[in-house]
C-alpha cells in the first residue's frame, strides 16, 4: 500500500512535448511510472517519446484510461490545464508550473470543491512519489527507498534533503508528497494526513512546513484530535524577517502572523516531535521509531 | 510589487473610487503651482514604500502656496524613518501634493484574497486612520470581515452589508456600494493582491474619499499587467535585491554575517536557520532555483561578495535531477572568475555527491568541504569567528 500513487496509476502529461515536459517524462518512465499518453492542443494524433499525443485531455482518457495528470505548461496556461483535467474528472492531477496568477488558484479552488471528483496537488511543487512504483513530478527517484515512512512538505529540495537523510538512516518512504509553496494549493497537510493515517504501509509521517499561512496550525489540529502514527515536524524561516517573501509566494509572515515559532508551538502542543534543527529530521524519526 | 501611494491612487481614481485631487511634484515651484491650482489647503507628502509616514515628519499641512513650497524642501530628499522602515530609514525621491480634507470621520477598508478560505475578503473598521492589526489585536469586534463568493463575485448586498456595519446612513451607504464595487473590480483586474484604503473618510458634505491608499500586486499576475510592472519603483528595493532579481535570483539582504548560496527556497530557509542555531547570523537569503548552473553560481557570488557584511560563504546545494559533481563543475568555475576573498564552504549533497566532493578538494580553490548539514554550519561558524 501507499497513498496517492501505485504501479496501477496511469499518468497523462499535459505538455509532454515542451523541453521541460519531456525531459520529466523520461525520468517519470525511467522511475517506473505508466505514462500512457501526452496532451499538447495542436499535436493530437503524433507521437512523442513513444507516447501517442492528443489535443485535448477528455480524448486521452478515453483512448488509454489514464486515471491521473502531470502538468508541465507555462503558468500563463497552467490554470486552464487545471481546468481541463478537472473538466476530465481525472481523479489526480499534479501541477508542477510555478507562477501561478493567485486570483486563478482562486477559480480553481472552487471549482476543485464543485468537482467533488478531482484531487489537485500542487501547483509550485515537486509532486509525488510511491518509491519504485509511481513518480508524478521532478524529484529525483534515487534518493528515494520504498519503505513506511510518509512524507509530506511545502517544500521542494528541503524534502530531498529529509528524504536522503531518511534513507541514510535506513529508513525508506510509502509515499512522498509536495504539496506546493504557493499561498493558494489543491491539498493542504489536512487533506492528505487522513490518507497517511489511513494507510497500513505508513508508520510515521514527515511534516516540513514553512512560514506563512497556518496550514501547519490545522494540521496540528487535525493531527492532536485524529492522528494515532507519530508525526515529526520540521518548520523553515525562523530566522525569516517579517513582510518579506521568501522565494515562495505564500512564504511569508504578514501582520505578525504565520512565523515558525508559532507553528512549531501549535505542533508540539499537539504531540508533535518537532525537530528545530534540519539536520535532526531523519534521526528524529529513526529515534521515534525505535530504529 | 509595491506601488506609491500617489499611483495607487491613479489606479483607483481610473476605476471609479474617489479620491482627493493631487499631483506628483518635481520642484518647491512645482509644488506652489500644484497648491495654487488645487486652491486652499493642500496636504504635501512624502511618496516612500512605507506605512507610518506622518509620525516621521513626512506628512504636512500646507495653509497655502508657500507653505506648500516650505513643506516640499523639508521632505524632499529626507531620510524618512518610520516604524516600518527600520532604523536606516528611506530617502525620499518624490513628493505628493493633494488637497486638504476635512474630515467628519475616518473609516478603514481593505480588500485582501484570504488563504485559508482561497476567497476575496472585504476588511473594514469605523475605526479607521489607525494600524488595522492595533485593532485586530485590542478589539477584533470592531472589524467587519465579508467573504465573496467566488462564483458570484461582488454584489450591492455585500456592499450593503459593510456599509451598514460600519454605521454609515442610508444615503452613505449607497455611495459605499459603488466605491466597494469599483475596488473589488480594481482588485481583480488588476492582479492586485491587497488594496488597503486607510483611511476611508466622510467629509462634512457627506462625500466617501479614499484619502490614502495602498495597492499591492501579486508578482505571478504582473505578466498579464506589463503596465503595472513599469510602476516599480527600484529606488524603494536594496540594490543587491535589484540586480539579484535581474539575474534571476532570489535574494533578500539580511544583517548577519554569514552569507548563503542555497538552491531552493524551503532549503534556503532551512540553511538560514541552521546557521543561526549554529551560533552565527545568516547575512541574506538566496536561491539560486533548482538547477545551480555555472551562471546562476557565478552571479549569486558576485551578488553575495558585493555585501560589506558578509565575512563567509555557505554555499548548500542539493543536487537532484541536476547531479552535483556538475554543480561542483560550476562551483569551481564560477568561484575562480569572481576571486573568492572570503573563506568558503561547501556542501553537496544528493547524486553523485562523493564524487563532487572529491572535485572540490582536488580544485586549486581554498575551500573547506563538508558532508552533512550541521558539519557545514559549524564550519562556516568558525570561519567568522565562533558562535557570538
Amino acid at each position: 500500500m501507499s497513498i496517492l500513487v501505485d504501479a496501477g496509476t496511469k499518468v497523462l502529461v499535459q505538455g509532454m512535448t515542451g523541453s521541460e515536459g519531456s525531459f520529466h517524462t523520461r525520468q517519470m518512465i525511467e522511475a517506473g511510472t505508466r505514462v500512457v499518453a501526452g496532451v499538447t492542443p495542436g499535436k493530437g494524433g503524433t507521437t512523442h517519446l513513444d507516447l501517442p499525443v492528443f489535443n485535448t485531455v477528455a480524448e486521452a482518457v478515453a483512448a488509454t484510461g489514464a486515471n491521473a495528470s502531470a502538468i508541465f505548461v507555462p503558468p500563463a496556461f497552467a490554470a486552464d490545464a487545471i481546468y481541463e483535467a478537472i473538466d476530465a474528472a481525472l481523479p489526480l492531477v499534479v501541477c508542477i508550473s510555478e507562477g501561478i496568477p493567485v486570483l486563478d488558484m482562486v477559480g480553481i479552488h472552487h471549482a476543485l470543491a464543485r468537482s467533488g471528483r478531482t484531487r489537485l496537488i500542487g501547483p509550485n511543487c515537486p509532486g509525488v512519489i510511491t518509491p519504485g512504483r509511481c513518480k508524478i513530478g521532478i524529484m529525483p527517484a534515487a534518493i528515494h527507498e520504498p519503505g513506511t515512512v510518509g512524507v509530506i512538505s511545502r517544500s521542494g529540495t528541503l524534502t530531498y534533503e529529509a528524504v536522503d537523510q531518511l534513507t541514510r538512516q535506513g529508513l525508506g518512504q510509502s509515499t512522498c508528497i509536495g504539496i506546493g509553496g504557493d499561498p493558494i494549493i489543491g491539498s493542504p497537510f489536512t487533506s492528505l494526513l487522513p490518507l497517511f493515517e489511513a494507510d497500513p504501509q505508513t508508520e510515521a509521517v514527515v511534516l516540513i512546513g514553512e512560514i506563512g499561512g497556518d496550514a501547519e496550525e490545522q494540521a496540528a489540529e487535525w493531527i492532536r484530535e485524529h492522528m494515532s502514527k507519530p508525526v515529526v515536524a520540521f518548520i523553515a524561516g525562523a530566522t525569516a524577517p517579517p513582510g518579506r517573501r521568501m522565494g515562495h509566494a505564500g512564504a511569508i509572515i504578514s501582520g505578525g502572523k504565520g512565523t515558525a515559532k508559532e507553528k512549531k508551538a501549535a505542533l508540539r502542543a499537539a504531540g508533535i516531535h518537532v525537530v528545530d534543527s534540519p539536520a535532526e529530521i531523519g534521526a528524529t524519526v529513526a529515534k521515534v521509531l525505535g530504529r | 510589487m509595491n506601488v506609491h501611494e500617489y499611483q495607487a491612487k491613479e489606479i483607483l481614481a481610473r476605476f471609479g473610487v474617489a479620491v482627493p485631487e493631487g499631483q506628483l511634484a518635481e520642484s518647491a515651484e512645482d509644488a506652489r503651482r500644484i497648491a495654487e491650482s488645487l486652491g486652499g489647503r493642500v496636504v504635501v507628502k512624502a511618496q516612500v514604500h512605507a506605512g507610518g509616514r506622518g509620525k516621521g515628519g513626512g506628512i504636512k499641512l500646507a495653509a497655502d502656496p508657500d507653505e506648500a513650497a516650505r513643506h516640499f524642501e523639508e521632505i524632499f530628499g529626507m531620510t524618512l524613518v518610520t516604524p516600518q522602515t527600520g532604523a536606516k530609514g528611506r530617502v525620499v525621491r518624490r513628493v505628493y501634493v493633494t488637497r486638504a480634507v476635512e474630515i467628519e470621520h475616518e473609516y478603514y477598508l481593505s480588500v485582501l484574497v484570504d488563504r485559508a478560505s482561497a476567497r476575496l475578503l472585504v476588511m473594514a473598521s469605523a475605526e479607521g486612520g489607525v494600524e488595522i492589526e492595533k485593532v485586530a489585536a485590542e478589539a477584533p469586534e470592531k472589524i467587519v470581515k465579508v467573504a465573496l463568493d467566488p462564483t458570484v463575485g461582488y454584489t450591492a448586498a455585500v456592499g450593503r452589508r459593510v456599509g451598514y456595519a460600519l454605521g454609515l446612513e442610508p444615503e452613505l451607504v449607497r455611495q459605499f456600494v459603488r466605491m466597494l464595487g469599483s475596488i473589488v473590480r480594481c482588485f481583480v483586474e488588476t492582479d492586485a493582491s491587497l488594496v488597503e484604503i486607510n483611511p476611508l473618510v466622510r467629509t462634512p458634505e457627506g462625500v466617501l474619499l479614499a484619502l490614502d491608499a495602498k495597492l499591492n500586486f501579486d508578482d505571478s499576475g504582473l505578466v498579464r499587467h506589463p503596465e503595472i510592472r513599469e510602476l516599480r519603483d527600484t529606488d524603494e528595493e536594496d540594490p543587491l535585491e535589484v540586480e539579484a532579481s535581474r539575474s534571476g535570483l532570489n535574494y533578500i539582504k539580511l544583517d548577519g554575517d554569514v552569507g548563503c548560496m542555497v538552491n531552493g527556497a524551503g532549503l534556503a530557509m532551512a540553511t538560514m536557520d541552521i546557521i543561526d542555531l549554529a551560533g552565527s547570523r545568516p547575512a541574506n537569503f538566496l536561491d539560486v532555483g533548482g538547477g545551480a548552473s555555472k551562471e546562476s553560481v557565478a552571479a549569486a557570488f558576485r551578488i553575495l561578495l558585493a555585501d560589506p557584511d558578509v565575512r563567509a560563504v555557505l554555499v548548500n546545494i542539493f543536487g537532484g535531477i541536476v547531479r552535483c559533481d556538475r554543480v561542483a563543475e560550476g562551483i569551481i568555475a564560477a568561484a575562480e572568475e569572481v576571486s573568492l576573498d572570503v573563506p568558503l564552504v561547501v556542501r553537496l549533497q544528493g547524486t553523485n555527491a562523493a564524487e563532487a566532493r572529491r572535485m572540490l578538494v582536488e580544485s586549486a580553490l581554498e575551500l573547506d568541504v563538508a558532508d552533512g548539514l550541521d558539519e557545514a554550519a559549524r564550519k562556516v561558524v568558525a570561519a567568522v569567528g565562533g558562535a557570538r
